[in-house]
């Protein structure tokens, strides 16, 4: 169906050079073209566009960059990237917003371009040459930043991949919307599901990498805030060993249980493996019989391809008609960001990112997105207030917020950083 | 059935069985059941289950032919529209139906029947009689909602993702209209003079009603919805039904548990009843006695008292029960 984008992915299984690509009509539209009725249908689409639409459609340029950090091959082989992980999501989210703006008078296209992360800077800059100023952003938070420094105050930037609460806290930055949940959203999702099934006393286990000790703080903060209890800590050290090998489950199968014996009187494991080191392994290996629950087992995820509710099986469905495969977590977040522009354009009339901005931040803004509940914009750090999806594999196990989380605003806003907490200045909060 | 066994009834017991029955005839209530692939079927004076039969994948929308010789069945999961006998209960035939039909509306004169194919952006108009595709009409992103216009001259449909009531010339096929609505819009109801229409949006929580009575279509008001002790998260109106007289909007609020009770005349929100839970579809008895809810996650129906906004009774059906017809007197 849709051929391979071509780019770095972080898999460590680099498909080729960064190549730029720009879609306006799309690979499902060309599909089409197999259909008999085709001539007929797009008579009649043009027709239609004819009476309702001004002649001349106004363009809303988009993009997706997506910097790739080369890391080595994931520890189950059915989590390797696709090479159009993110970019796939964006051209369904700019194939909704296209066909809604042919009733509007609104045409979109949207670029996607993967980069090594030293070449990010300029990859930005080739983007703003040619006029795009609203643009989707998959990184890591450090890269994140710079781009947003680099971007100034012309363009938007939506992170749909950095998880990191700083830039939603005292490093925010005005120009940039977060789609992406935050750390401390996910693993107050957590928490707050081991505090209903009554599960309060925690063995967090966490990685040696930074993104693994932010996360183990996330948890920690989490705890207090919701009244469980880290019964005791581990660290589980990266010295570099076999990710896969052969024998490589003998030896798990001899160590985890060793790691994980003589621990605290604990309820559930929670493991902060953001690295992708060892989580997977703790299921079923852990000294005592114990759930597991945060990088393994039980996850916090902004999305999963089994979950249906809330039509959610129709979008499913879409997205694997157009890409042959599941979404995944980078594609929701590039859809959510086209759609918070498509919604924004479509609502405002306007397509500048000053204009984006403001009505993304307004009280009139809200978004539909197969969570159940309209998803709208925090004003005070420019975050998605969204629902959690927890997740073990197969099925949707359950969402966060849950039930009993009360807030005087939004129980979404029980998750992660709340306005009385923040110390984000540049939404003039 | 029931109706033929009433007119073999001995003269003389015939005043009786209409005192004991008031003004409603018996009718057969059908309801589809999303996750059962069947159809649960009604009698709607006993309210007790009478029949049970199979109606292929994933049935969704439902409805029946003016002279009620004909059952119709959104089997979602086959991408076909599948047509039952209601007397007999036996699969007809088929009519395509573009891929995932969702929800149609038929034309008052019974032909042809408009679908909204949710995968694939399109209304497809069928002629029920010689089960030929007449149109496929590009509409916006998942189209669900269908109604007919009672001159028959305008379909509505809207569009879930794109958030639009779709006004499309019945004679062209071209959309003359698009009306922007609140998130998530689910379904259309006109009220029976024409001059009013009612959109529903899921995630907006709001009901848009549209004067359509101009030449051009205008939002004239956002009906919103407060129960107290309900999550404002939770009040998420799906199906819509205006009585015949347009003094009554009954709104089902899904998930809330409850079908809102409204002032044709004011818009205004009156009351709340309880139903079961996550209503979704309605339906109205041919003298609008009786309002029949679909309930998806208690696997029920609800049976509310028209006249006195009362809900009456609840009867256990099949899984996940979706949409609702009553056969025709």
């Amino acid at each position: 169906m849709l051929e391979a984008i071509p780019g770095r992915v972080r898999s460590g299984f680099p498909s080729g050079i960064a190549e730029k690509r720009t879609v306006r009509a799309t690979p499902r539209f060309r599909e089409k073209g197999k259909c008999p009725h085709l001539s007929g249908l797009l008579a009649l689409f043009w027709v239609a566009m004819l009476v309702t639409s001004p002649s001349q459609a106004a363009e809303v340029k988009t993009a997706v960059l997506r910097i790739d950090r080369v890391v080595g091959p994931p520890i189950s082989r059915l989590d390797a990237p696709p090479a159009d992980l993110g970019f796939a999501g964006a051209m369904l989210g700019n194939e909704d917003n296209r066909t809604t703006g042919a009733f509007t008078g609104m045409d979109y296209t949207v670029t996607t371009q993967a980069v090594a992360p030293e070449e990010a800077g300029a990859a930005l800059d080739g983007l703003k040459a040619e006029g795009i100023g609203l643009i989707a952003v998959i990184a890591e938070g450090d890269i994140l930043k710079e781009l947003s420094e680099k971007a100034g105050p012309g363009v938007l930037l939506f992170n749909a991949g950095a998880r990191d609460d700083g830039l939603r806290d005292a490093d925010c930055l005005a120009n940039v919307l977060h789609v992406s949940p935050s750390r401390s959203m996910l693993s107050d999702s957590i928490v707050q599901f081991l505090m209903w099934k009554k599960w309060p006393r925690i063995l967090l286990i966490h990685g040696s990498h930074p993104e693994d000790r932010l996360l183990a703080e996330s948890y920690r903060k989490s705890a207090a805030k919701f009244g469980a209890k880290i019964v005791e800590e581990r660290e589980f050290v990266d010295t570099g060993g076999s990710r896969r090998t052969d024998t490589g489950h003998v030896m798990v199968q001899k160590q985890i249980p060793v790691f994980t014996q003589e621990a605290e009187p604990y309820d559930v494991i929670v493991a902060a493996d953001e690295a992708g080191v060892f989580a997977p392994y703790l299921p079923y290996h852990s000294w005592d019989p114990r759930p597991i629950a945060g990088s393994a087992g039980l996850r916090p995820v902004s999305w999963h391809p089994a979950h249906e509710a809330w039509g959610a099986t129709q979008f499913q469905r879409r997205f694997e008609k157009l890409t042959g495969r599941y979404m995944r977590e980078e594609d929701y977040q590039a859809w959510l960001a086209m759609r918070v522009i498509g919604e924004a354009v479509t609502r405002s009339g306007k397509a500048d990112p000053a204009t984006v901005r403001a009505y993304a931040l307004s009280k009139d803004f809200e978004l539909a997105a197969f969570k159940g509940q309209k998803l709208t914009f925090r004003t005070w750090n420019g975050q998605l207030r969204q629902p959690v999806l927890l997740t073990e594999g197969r099925v949707t196990v359950s969402v966060s917020p849950q039930d009993g989380y009360l807030h005087q605003h939004s129980p979404l806003d029980t998750l992660g950083i709340d306005a009385p907490e923040t110390a984000c200045q540049a939404f003039g909060g | 059935m029931l109706k033929s066994a009433m007119a073999l009834l001995p003269a003389v017991l015939m005043p009786a069985v209409l005192m004991f029955a008031g003004s409603a005839e018996a009718n057969k209530v059908f309801v589809s059941n999303e996750r059962g692939n069947n159809v649960t079927v009604l009698d709607s004076q006993s309210w007790k289950v009478i029949a049970t039969f199979p109606a292929g994948n994933r049935p969704r929308g439902i409805t029946i032919s003016p002279d009620g010789k004909e059952l119709y069945v959104c089997a979602s999961d086959d991408d076909t529209v599948r047509v039952f006998d209601p007397e007999t209960y036996k699969e007809l035939h088929t009519l395509p139906s573009g891929p995932d039909p969702e929800l149609f509306a038929l034309a008052p004169s019974g032909n042809p029947l408009y679908i909204a194919n949710e995968d694939d952006n399109l209304v497809t108009v069928v002629d029920v009689k010689t089960r030929q595709v007449l149109a496929e009409v590009p509409v916006g992103v998942e189209p669900e909602g269908v109604a007919v216009s009672p001159d028959a001259k305008t379909i509505i449909n809207t569009s879930e993702t794109t958030n639009m009531a779709h006004f499309i010339d019945a004679a062209t096929y071209k959309i003359v209209h698009n009306v922007l609505v609140d998130q998530r819009p689910r379904y259309a109801e006109f009220t029976a003079d024409g001059k009013k229409l009612y959109v529903s949006s899921e995630i907006g929580g709001t009901v848009s009603v549209i004067d359509v009575s101009a030449a051009e279509p205008k939002i004239t008001r956002k009906i919103t919805f407060e129960v107290p002790g309900v999550l404002p998260e939770w009040l998420q109106p799906v199906g819509v039904k205006a009585t015949k007289d347009g003094s009554r909007i009954f709104v089902a609020l899904g998930p809330a548990n409850r079908v809102a009770v409204i002032d044709g005349e004011t818009d205004e929100v009156l009351d709340y009843l309880l139903v079961g839970q996550r209503v979704w579809q309605m339906a109205f008895t041919p003298g609008e006695e009786f309002l029949i809810t679909t309930n998806g996650n208690s696997n029920d129906v609800s049976i509310i008292d028209v006249k006195a906004e009362k809900v009456i009774q609840s009867v256990q059906v099949g899984e996940q029960p979706w949409g609702v017809v009553v056969a025709p007197n």
